[in-house]
Formats: structure tokens, C-alpha cells, sequence
């Protein structure tokens, strides 16, 4: 802090635009990570400082200092699994998180800690106590509140520096475009079958591909669709032929350990596509099934 | 003559398994579908069919050692 405060006494309030090179340099230090390498890092109390006296927002200082090799400390055990140019990559992209139930709340915690720059969170749905089991945005003293400001404060919490849009209303087919507007991936963390095809239409009109998942009981599953796939047709089969809104969840119910573990996998491939433009799992499913336990990858073409 | 296959059904059809699903005997020339229903599942729950983790029909016909698994329809978030 003391470096912080020195380096802007002497640069000026006027000058502080372009000596933010210098200034993030002069704040930042050397760690010594676990495999012997060193690391310039500057922490979370500096880059905040930083943005509130030069005006520029907390992801900009993230970007500025990684630009310069400087890690910010909050992201540095994703290094060297992501590089400083991928985490650039990360804060500079929005994701549409569509449903925060137990997907949606598990989805939007893992990544704003991992450093996603731009969230839009959407649902239209209140906590109940039958959500308790596995949506970890629930809690006993937020039950009846909507779960987009549950979703709001986990983000700011956890990653205040973290743009957020957010609409407390359902996905459909009127308003989907919209809500799509200016995001780089839509992750469907939706609880039927019916209002995945919405997302899936309205992602394929927004351009931007879609990493899909669903659950019930000890299984679940997960693909990839970018616009010019069949997508989830491969999957369900074509939408008019739908039987059922809902699936084998409406019998077995959904675990917390399995809502988990593909809210896992669905943000691995989130990050995997923002970063490579591609996914394995295009027109391919991974299912899982935790009870024997198998992961198995079936080619859906 | 008889074949085996290695069944596998998931979620809600897992209560249709047979004894001894990883060597289940059937008939050669014996159809996916005809196996449903033989098992007893709802047609319209095996919506997923994957033989040797390839998507198959109802009316793809089994082969000896083949490793079949068929999947509900999953919705849950």
C-alpha cells in the first residue's frame, strides 16, 4: 500500500493514466510459488486502490497488470494451467448463465472465482426449502428471495471486480435474443427439456455456441453446441416430438454431488471454448452415472 | 444360436436390469427394440441408445460382445 501511495504522489493525479505501467510494477512483488519459480503478483488491496484513485475499473487493473506479466495473487494458482494471456482472455469475456438452481449457482460461483470479466445471470424463480439439498445459493435466511440476487451477491463476494447483468425473469422465446445480447458463451443450467430448445434457438440466432447439461439422480450429462450444430435434437430428439417436459429427474430427484460434479464439467468447457474456439463435445455426450460409477463419451453423429 | 452383450441402462431404467447384465444372453438377430421389450422398459424412455458408444435405433440389431447402454430422458438442473 505504502508503494501505491508513493508512486501516485509522485506521478500526479493528471499523470496517472499513462504511468499505470509503472505504478502496477512499483506495487507488485516477487512470490516464490510451490515449484521454485518466481512470480510478480500484486494483491487484491493494491489493484483496488489502484482503480479508485486512476478511475479505471478493477478489471481493467487485472488486464493492465497481467499485459505486464504481473498476476494478480487472486488468480495466481491458476497459473500455469492457464496462462496470463488466457486469463486475459477470461476477464475480457461474458458468459450467460440461464437457471440458477443447482447448475446455475454452482456454474456461477466456480466461475467467478476462476476470473470470468462479464456475467449475465438469469431466472425467474424464488429459493424454497426443497432447494436446500443442492443449490449451494440457497441457504436457510434466503429462502423466498429471488435467486438472481442470491446469484448477485455470490459473484460480488466472492469477485467484486466482476461486471454483472441480471434479469429476475424466466427465459422465453420473446425475450431470449435480448438476454443473450452481448455474451460470448450461454451455459444452460435450465430444469427442462422445453426451455433448452429456447435457449438453444436463441443462442444459435445470437451466434454463440452453448454448453448444455442436465441431471437426475446419481447421473447426468453434458454436450457442446455451437450454431451450426443439431445440437440438442441429437440428444432429446426433435423438439416436436417431445413427449415430456421434464425427465427421470421428476422420479429420482437431484443430488448435490452430482449437480456439482457436472456444473463442473459444464465450466470446464465453458473455459475450454472461450480460450480454443472449440470442444470435444461437440455432437458428443458425456454421460455419467455415479452410482457404479462410469463416465462414458457417446458420439451422438 | 445365441450372442452376449454387455448391458448397460441408466437412471430411471437401471430397475429393468437383469442378473448378470455385463454377459446378458440373447438370441442372434435380436433388435435393440425387441430387447426393450423383452426387459419390459417403456419405449418411450429409451430415448438414448448408444451401442459401443455410438447413437443406435430401436432398430439396430445387436452383435455378439457388443456393449449397449440406453439412457432416459434427463432434464434436471
Amino acid at each position: 500500500m505504502a508503494t501505491v501511495w508513493g508512486s501516485f504522489r509522485r506521478w500526479g493525479v493528471d499523470n496517472l493514466k499513462q504511468h499505470l505501467p509503472e505504478i502496477l510494477l512499483e506495487a507488485s512483488r516477487l512470490l516464490t510459488l510451490p515449484d521454485g519459480s518466481n512470480r510478480n503478483i500484486i494483491s487484491l488491496l493494491d489493484t483496488a486502490d489502484i482503480s479508485q484513485r486512476s478511475g479505471r475499473t478493477r478489471k481493467e487493473i487485472d488486464i493492465l497488470a497481467l499485459e505486464q506479466s504481473i498476476v494478480p495473487e487472486r488468480y495466481i494458482r491458476n497459473m500455469d494451467a492457464l496462462s496470463m494471456k488466457d486469463q486475459i482472455t477470461l476477464l475480457q469475456s461474458r458468459v450467460c448463465i440461464v437457471g440458477l438452481g443447482g447448475l446455475g449457482g454452482s456454474v456461477v460461483e466456480t466461475l467467478a472465482r476462476i476470473g470470468i470479466g462479464a456475467m449475465t445471470v438469469i431466472d425467474g424463480d424464488i429459493f424454497d426449502e426443497s432447494n436446500l439439498n443442492r443449490q449451494v445459493l440457497s441457504s436457510e435466511h434466503n429462502l423466498s428471495q429471488t435467486k438472481t440476487a442470491a446469484a448477485l451477491e455470490k459473484i460480488l463476494t466472492v469477485n467484486s471486480s466482476i461486471l454483472i447483468q441480471d434479469y429476475s425473469e424466466k427465459m422465453d422465446e420473446e425475450n431470449a435474443v435480448h438476454l443473450l445480447e452481448h455474451a460470448d458463451i450461454a451455459v444452460d443450467c435450465l430444469d427442462n427439456i422445453q426451455a433448452r430448445f429456447i435457449l438453444e434457438k436463441a443462442a444459435k440466432k445470437a451466434g454463440i455456441p452453448m454448453v448444455s447439461a442436465a441431471v437426475a439422480g446419481f447421473s447426468g450429462q453434458i454436450t457442446a453446441i455451437f450454431p451450426e450444430d443439431r445440437g440438442l435434437e441429437l440428444v432429446y430428439g426433435p423438439e416436436q416430438s417431445l413427449s415430456a417436459t421434464r425427465g427421470a429427474e421428476t422420479t429420482l430427484g437431484n443430488l448435490a454431488f452430482t449437480v456439482s460434479l457436472v456444473a463442473s464439467l459444464e465450466c470446464a468447457e465453458v473455459v475450454k471454448i472461450l480460450l480454443n474456439k472449440d470442444s470435444d463435445l461437440r455432437n458428443q455426450l458425456l454421460i455419467v452415472d455415479l452410482k457404479e460409477p462410469t463416465f462414458e463419451r457417446i458420439r451422438l453423429l | 444360436m445365441t450372442i452376449s452383450i454387455d448391458l448397460k441402462l441408466f437412471a430411471t431404467l437401471q430397475e429393468f436390469t437383469p442378473q448378470s447384465s455385463d454377459a446378458h444372453i440373447i438370441a442372434a438377430g435380436t433388435s435393440v427394440g425387441t430387447l426393450v421389450q423383452q426387459l419390459g422398459i417403456p419405449e418411450k424412455k429409451a430415448k438414448l441408445i448408444f451401442i459401443n458408444n455410438l447413437k443406435a435405433t430401436l432398430d439396430s440389431v445387436l452383435k455378439d460382445g457388443d456393449r449397449l447402454g440406453i439412457f432416459p430422458p434427463v432434464g434436471g438442473g
